[in-house]
């Protein structure tokens, strides 16, 4: 029985498709057959995250359309062959992508992979709301900010009456909260809103906390997923979450500052 | 802490400024949502009224939507000012 998983969150720039990036190869190396799908119509990103940007030829809306099969649409990732990417069209045709499309896509899918992880675009328009209305289960990724925090509680509230499930009665699908960009010296300091400030306004089960790092921009500048980086703690705080999303259960890492030397003791930074 | 630390100047704690001011924003957005979407319209046009007859405060005026079992309560505040001013004194 596969699963739909939508990563999702309101506000834009917060890690979206970084954390699709990294649980979909996540999720393939622990031998699952995943397929993760950019909705992000117009603005495809999700195979320059994934470095397969020279090999889309065929695109999700050319497969809604007919004008390819799911085979031929499908990049099969270079790295891990259980992973597989649907990259999204750069048409500017903002109806391009329809409850059907996507749901027959979905269901196609469904035969082959074990996981179908959707990417969603930001704001609450057509591309999010059909990125979220099949799914069984969403990762919102929140940035411990104003903005996003806010932002993550409507798209919680659309969770939880815009999907197919509930519309048919089925209840909820399970909510994780993937908190990214966590910076446990300035937490410390009263700058940031901590993991329990966050958890206590959104009221969802943590699924992992993503440490700022530097390797997550230098994985993105190179078209690999950060999750390969395990000798990053954002690499290996993403395989926390993935691990945690298959059941496993590990204690949160990342949340307190490191320690530091002498020189840095003494002035500070 | 470190010693240039003593010359930082700081906002202390902007944190929970954050956090209180999330939950306020929270909570008001989601009684928005949860209210049906005639309640702003019907809001304004029960102030409109109100002011025909009593010389009120936009913010004088409290409409409340809730649910009780098995039916919704619309409950109407309104604070009159000391002097009441009539529409007739011109306001």
């Amino acid at each position: 029985m596969s699963e739909v998983i939508v990563v999702t969150s309101g506000k834009g720039g917060v890690g979206k498709t970084t954390s699709s990036a990294s649980i979909a190869m996540g999720l393939a190396r622990r031998g699952h057959k995943v397929v993760v799908i950019d909705f992000d119509v117009g603005l495809r990103n999700l195979d320059l995250i994934m470095g397969c940007e020279r090999r889309v030829v065929y695109d999700f809306v050319n497969v809604i359309n007919g004008e390819a099969s799911l085979r031929q649409a499908l990049i099969k990732d270079k790295r891990q062959e259980n992973l597989s990417i649907l990259a999204a069209s750069q048409t500017r045709d903002k109806d391009a992508l329809t409850q059907e499309g996507v749901e027959r896509v979905l269901n196609e899918l469904r035969a082959d992979f074990d996981y179908i992880v959707c990417d969603s675009p930001a704001g609450i328009e057509k591309g999010a709301h059909l990125a979220m209305y099949f799914a069984d289960r969403a990762v919102v990724v929140v940035n411990p900010e104003v903005s996003s925090v806010r932002d993550s509680d409507r798209v919680l509230g659309l969770l939880a009456s815009k999907t197919r499930r509930v519309e048919q009665g089925e209840g909820k699908i399970q909510e994780h909260l993937l908190l990214t960009r966590y910076n446990p010296k300035r937490v410390a300091d009263g700058d940031m809103m901590s993991l329990k400030d966050v958890e206590e306004i959104l009221g969802i089960q943590v699924l992992g906390v993503i440490p700022e790092s530097e390797e997550v921009l230098q994985s993105s500048n190179s078209g690999n997923p950060v999750i390969l980086d395990l000798d990053s703690p954002a690499g290996q705080a993403y395989d926390d979450a993935v691990a945690r999303l298959l059941g496993e259960s590990r204690p949160l890492r990342f949340l307190e500052v490191g320690k530091k030397g002498l020189f840095q003791r003494l002035f500070g930074g | 802490m470190g010693l240039l630390d003593l010359f930082r100047k700081k906002q202390k704690n902007s944190a929970n400024t954050a956090k209180n001011r999330l939950q306020i924003i929270i909570a008001q957005d989601k009684a928005d949502a949860s209210g049906p979407d005639y309640l702003p319209l019907l809001k304004r046009e029960l102030l409109e009224v109100i002011r025909k007859y009593v010389s009120v405060n936009p913010d004088a005026v409290e409409v409340n939507l809730s649910h009780e079992s098995d039916h919704d309560v619309l409950e109407l505040n309104i604070v009159l000012p000391d002097r009441p001013a009539t529409a007739a004194d011109g306001v």
